[in-house]
């Protein structure tokens, strides 16, 4: 039923992406997801896919012709990352509202400027409210598992929206580990056959897509894009259980790490995890009582679900690898305080803005983090909320 | 079977009446020429730029569009046409879709000569099976008549305004059509909705039946913007064209051909006194400005002539 394998996080996707045999693929490279169309290309060489392969000459047309692909009633999926996402944003709106379930893979970079190329949040943070589901990974093996659910998630007929599966540059997309895939056959099966109702190319009953939307309809059409993305927290949710049946892997909306007698607690995204729960073993080890949550879903956000698990907790830090501008905090940070509140209150919140522009963030810096909560338990003093980890100042 | 206007008319309108663009705009006069073409039983995938066309066209809750229609933002219109061509291909050689479709894309000036200039390109050269037709009124008039590459010298514009300094835009036009056919792409011409309609309904057939990307440029005064009384859409069109400031030509596989040729070729003046975007051009002391107008459309008439000659 499955085979295990050693491939980068990018391998992985595009092998995701070829045993799901989209329609069409729009891509135009950027670091650090090039590889992503670059495997996909040779695919399509090799005559391992049916697919139409476009390789367009922006990432604006990327979306662009997807959006056409997608509404002429074809599986259509890009990968892109950083400056490439931002140039996208326009049609990143028009292809949610257009209630278009486009798979895109965000392969995560630190947006200019200054140009960066290495790993940060701020390209996919920036896109969090253009209508897309959000759908974070901490490796090879989840970026691999959420693009294939984020097809029946996004084509689900209660949701019918894009979504992007965000993992991080290089130190996910380029770094080589164990993976277990699943076969061909199962994948297949798992995505279906994509038939939308209405297209483009459904001569029987042409449409028009995309009309001028004045003050009559706008609004009614903003909040049916709205309940579709409320709608997709169990639709994410069922897919998860299915794709556990199948491959005994458990997804949720978030992951909870030794959450059950935390006192103190970090919110994080992506990668870093990994390195939290490194530093989390060796304060169990002396006795403290140290827990995480890593975001999985971060569009539709879990607010209920994430009030719940951080109930218990005496102190929360939640991590952000992408500033906020707002003189205040990260988006993260902000999210999940606005949870908290009426839920969960008075439970002691700061946050880290960490490992921009690809800062590396090691074991003993998340050490600190744990430390400043513990020292906030016992004096019962907050201090300063907005806060920086690794940076020279 | 011969050209005849009176059978072309006959077909089935596939851009429905009662749409809101304006008395006397040409664009639509285009569209319907262009939708003609199209093999009765051909379904078509029309695109279109941001624009005029767009905002009056398809309206929510209605449609003028009796095929599928796609707008998706300004700049973008040959990517996203580009798109739903190749899920044709797919879906065709998946054997999920029965029946020929056509893929055409309209955008203005501003859609293509300038905004949209990149994806255009792009759509071109990577050569999916589509036809792209700029409706050329030459300025922004959908966001008020705004100067665009295709606004000719010395017209009156809202960012170009003739004022007691400077006469108006004082750049010449972008010659959008040659750029398309130095792409290298099988179809391009020059068109304009005039007289029996003949050359724009041959132009539209064979841009829509030759395999691969084609570009069409078609000639759609704009009344709010050039300033003409409505009734003279024909008269405007037909001087342009014997002035030989938009000439009609294409280039099939790399040879260019001047379809029309002018017996008497008309002054410039015959064109510009029509239009109040030109009317400063006729006041004392900007008489320099009809001769350089009227060397520039000289110029470029000879470079296209010999042109054809090679």
């Amino acid at each position: 039923m499955s085979k295990r394998d050693r491939l980068s996080g990018n391998e992985a996707v595009s092998v995701a992406m070829r045993q799901i045999n989209p329609d069409v693929v729009a891509a135009f490279p950027i670091t650090p997801s090039t590889e992503v169309p670059q495997y996909f290309a040779s695919f399509v060489a090799n005559g391992m896919v049916d697919t139409e392969f476009v390789p367009v000459e922006s990432e604006h047309s990327a979306m662009s012709a997807c959006i056409g692909a997608q509404a002429a009633g074809a599986r259509t999926m890009t990968a892109t990352s950083a400056n490439g996402l931002a140039l996208m944003w326009e049609m990143l709106y028009i292809a949610a509202s257009s209630k278009l379930p486009i798979t895109l893979a965000a392969v995560n970079r630190a947006l200019s400027g200054p140009i960066n190329i290495n790993n940060d949040h701020s390209d996919t943070m920036g896109a969090r409210d253009s209508g897309w589901i959000q759908i974070y990974g901490e490796n090879n093996q989840e970026a691999y598992d959420n693009f294939i659910q984020a097809v029946r998630i996004g084509e689900h007929p209660d949701v019918m929206l894009p979504v992007m599966d965000c993992y991080d540059g290089f130190i996910t997309s380029h770094a080589v580990e164990n993976i277990e895939l699943l076969d061909d056959d199962a994948v297949k099966k798992f995505v279906g056959e994509y038939n939308p109702g209405e297209s483009l190319l459904n001569r029987k009953n042409p449409i028009s897509v995309g009309p001028l939307d004045t003050v009559t309809h706008y609004f009614e059409h903003k909040r049916i894009q709205a309940e579709a993305m409320k709608n997709a927290k169990q639709v994410i949710l069922d897919v998860a259980e299915e794709f556990e049946k199948l491959t005994g892997r458990k997804y949720g909306l978030f992951e909870e790490y030794m959450m059950d007698d935390a006192e103190v607690a970090i919110v994080i995204i992506n990668s870093t995890a990994g390195t939290a729960k490194e530093t989390i073993k060796g304060l169990r080890a002396k006795g403290i009582k140290a827990g995480l949550i890593k975001i999985r879903v971060f569009r539709p956000f879990p607010v209920e679900e994430i009030a719940k698990a951080l109930s218990k907790v005496k102190a929360v830090a939640i991590m952000d690898k992408c500033d906020g501008f707002n003189a205040a905090g990260g988006p993260l940070f902000n999210e999940v305080t606005s949870a908290l509140y009426g839920r969960a209150d008075g439970i002691k919140a700061i946050n880290y803005i960490y490992g921009l522009g690809g800062r590396d963030v090691s074991v003993q810096d998340i050490a600190t983090v744990y430390d400043r909560l513990l020292d906030i338990v016992n004096t019962g003093n907050i201090g300063e909320v907005y806060n920086y980890l690794g940076v020279r100042e | 079977m011969a050209y005849n206007l009176k059978e072309s008319v006959k077909k089935p309108e596939r851009l429905a009446g009662g749409h809101r663009m304006c008395a006397g705009c040409g664009a639509p006069v285009v569209v319907r020429a262009i939708l003609r073409a199209l093999k009765e039983d051909d379904h078509a995938v029309i695109g279109s730029a941001t624009g005029c066309l767009e905002v009056s066209t398809c309206l929510y809750p209605y449609t003028s569009w009796k095929d599928s229609f796609i707008h998706s933002a300004f700049e973008n219109a040959a990517a996203t046409v580009s798109g739903a061509e190749a899920a044709y291909n797919a879906l065709k050689r998946k054997g999920k879709i029965t029946g020929d479709t056509k893929f055409i894309t309209f955008g203005g000036d501003g859609g293509t000569y300038d905004i949209g200039l990149q994806s255009l390109s792009g759509a071109m050269e990577r050569g999916h099976d589509m036809v792209y037709i700029c409706y050329d009124n030459g300025a922004y008039m959908n966001t008020g008549i705004q100067r665009s590459s295709a606004t000719p010298s010395f017209a009156d514009t809202t960012t170009s305004p003739a004022g007691n300094v400077i006469p108006g835009k004082m750049q010449p036009r972008k010659d959008l059509t040659l750029i398309m056919a130095n792409h290298n792409i099988p179809y391009v011409a020059q068109t304009a909705p005039m007289g029996n309609f003949k050359d724009i309904y041959a132009k539209a057939e064979k841009a829509l039946y030759t395999p691969g990307a084609a570009f069409i440029n078609a000639f759609a005064p704009c009344p709010r913007g050039w300033r003409y009384e409505t009734p003279l859409l024909m008269d405007i069109i037909k001087l342009a064209v014997d002035t030989c400031i938009w000439p009609l030509y294409e280039v099939e596989d790399g040879k260019l051909t001047v379809n029309y040729k002018p017996r008497k070729k008309l002054p410039v003046e015959d064109f510009l006194k029509a239009q109040g975007r030109f009317r400063h051009m006729f006041k004392k002391g900007n008489e320099w400005t009809i001769e350089q107008f009227q060397k520039d459309v000289d110029e470029k008439w000879e470079r296209l002539l010999s042109m054809e000659e090679n």
